[in-house]
């Protein structure tokens, strides 16, 4: 990192975005590792800010423990405690609240605004008592009066929690986005015209962060599109003030189907096989499925059946495929009780994705005991796919009998996808 | 035991089930569409509508009341991690 990028790592002043608006946060240029499942070539910043009005300042937004003592510092050149009005918090993980119970007791008239759904999560931050009556939780169109300035939420809950949500200052144009249109970037120049590429940070970001909850990427964005942006505000990386829509646009391709062909559906099939009976399990799911599919060149469309042998593949090639499909089914033989590794390393990347409310199946070929369906089956059901059809086992070689009993899944998964399949009724004593 | 048939409209199965179950418990066993968060009554991730025979879940709790207000609910819509079943038939679809 350069000189210039490091050089005013620990300056206390705050930097004036607009009129009366201030980025009062903290730099953490040597992080490398995030929530775990992030790594950041440039560190991070955690970013919060203080928005001035007649009436009352408001803070939006904190740190992360242990960089409060730069918080603090920032805000109090800005503001005296006794000023600030109004907290808002626009996500609660603990990169942004880690000072949060520090300043209520510091800024004993401010209220909290959080989402409703944040509210719930407040007692495992800080024993609600402490501070009670002064929290306030709220939803899309309501606001807050600063005095000659008004703060207004948007409620964009799953990005990337359920409590997010984006808080708009009309009068400047500036949208305080939370994690959203945020990058693990740290870079002291700040503004996104003045510091280094970080392309490549923002699209990364999004791909571990928000990618999951696409569906409600584009909810926000129908909420933000409309308005006139002139800055966004995120609580990580660069503040974006050139060119603010550019980044929107870039989160709507992103948020895009990539594959999908009007109305067509499709199904994937992803097997591995150590003698070929799983294989021909397969192959009788995929005709199964087939004589089910119709023309997928039919206006009403069909269902476009796929096959992959996941030995042929790392897993992450096939997740732009697990995105787009509509129904997913995974075979794998037993070994020693268990799917094997390369199942297990495919079923991993499917959190990667948004595969809620998919139609998910198992099968697989075992020799002693074959638990490898079930287990597939109970991981497809707690990442909440419906698993309509039970799956299939077949202990060595393959009967004609079990044969059939693929062909019925593929048949009846298919059925399922194109709305057509019969209604039909079990007794919960009966189910595993 | 009382028995109740709850139908799972999203996959068209219907399921025979003991008076008392949750609702989330018949959908994860039949491997309905209904997601969960907490299973605590708090999160509000596995809110579901019931399409009829709303009358035949016990009455939400003032906690359930509270979180189905809080995120705007429509009108027949529970949380399947806190919606026992009491008897009946019951048409139940994710959201």
């Amino acid at each position: 990192m350069t000189t210039t990028m490091r050089a005013t790592a620990d300056r206390a002043d705050p930097v004036e975005l607009a009129r009366g608006v201030h980025w009062i946060g903290a730099f953490d240029p040597d992080l490398r590792s995030f929530d775990i499942i992030l790594r950041t070539a440039n560190g991070t910043s955690y970013n919060a800010y203080a928005v001035r009005g007649d009436a009352g300042v408001a803070v939006i937004d904190t740190v992360k423990a242990g960089f409060g003592e730069r918080f603090f510092r920032r805000l109090e050149a800005v503001a005296d405690y006794d000023e600030i009005s109004t907290v808002v918090l626009n996500h609660l993980e603990p990169d942004h609240s880690g000072a949060l119970p520090e300043l209520l007791r510091r800024a004993p008239r401010a209220q909290l605004y959080v989402s409703h759904q944040a509210r719930p999560m407040l007692k495992g931050l800080f024993d609600p008592e402490e501070f009670a009556g002064r929290i306030t939780g709220v939803g899309t169109g309501d606001t807050v009066d600063l005095g000659g300035r008004t703060l207004e939420f948007f409620n964009t809950p799953y990005l990337h929690w359920p409590d997010t949500q984006c808080t708009w200052l009309e009068d400047e144009g500036l949208l305080f986005s939370g994690d959203f249109l945020g990058c693990h970037y740290c870079d002291m120049r700040l503004f996104n015209d003045a510091v280094g590429d970080f392309r490549f940070s923002f699209d990364y970001y999004y791909a571990h962060i928000m990618r999951p909850f696409r569906a409600h990427v584009r909810s926000a964005l129908d909420l933000i599109e409309p308005l006139l942006l002139r800055t966004i505000a995120p609580a990580h990386g660069p503040v974006l003030r050139e060119d603010p829509r550019d980044y929107v646009r870039r989160y709507r391709a992103l948020s895009k189907s990539g594959l999908h062909r009007h109305q067509v559906k499709t199904l994937a099939i992803f097997y591995i096989s150590a003698y070929g009976a799983t294989r021909r399990m397969a192959e009788a799911i995929a005709a199964g499925a087939e004589s089910a599919a119709g023309d997928t060149d039919a206006p009403a469309g069909g269902v476009r059946v796929s096959l992959y042998d996941i030995e042929g593949s790392e897993p992450h090639p096939f997740v732009d495929l697990i995105e787009e499909a509509d129904a997913l089914i995974f075979g794998s033989p037993t070994i020693n009780g268990d799917a094997v590794k390369p199942v297990w390393d495919l079923l991993a990347t499917l959190t990667m994705v948004d595969v809620k409310g998919k139609l998910g199946a198992a099968f697989g070929s075992y020799g002693w005991s074959g638990e490898a369906v079930p287990m597939i089956e109970d991981r497809l059901r707690r990442l909440k796919l419906r698993v309509p059809v039970q799956g299939v086992k077949a202990r060595l070689a393959p009967t004609p009998e079990e044969f059939s009993a693929c062909h019925a899944l593929g048949h009846d998964i298919t059925l399922h996808l194109l709305g057509r399949a019969e209604a039909r009724a079990v007794d919960m004593a009966e189910l595993v | 035991m009382p028995k109740a048939q709850v139908t799972f409209q999203d996959i068209g199965v219907t399921v025979t089930v003991p008076a008392g179950t949750r609702l989330i418990e018949v959908s994860e066993k039949v491997g309905a569409g209904i997601t969960y968060g907490c299973r605590e009554g708090e999160c509000c991730t596995c809110l579901t509508k019931i399409v009829s025979g709303h009358e035949n879940l016990a009455a939400p709790s003032v906690l359930e009341d509270q979180v189905l207000k809080d995120n705007l609910a429509p009108r027949h819509h529970r949380l399947a991690c806190q919606a026992q079943i009491l008897g009946g038939t019951i048409v139940v679809k994710p959201t």
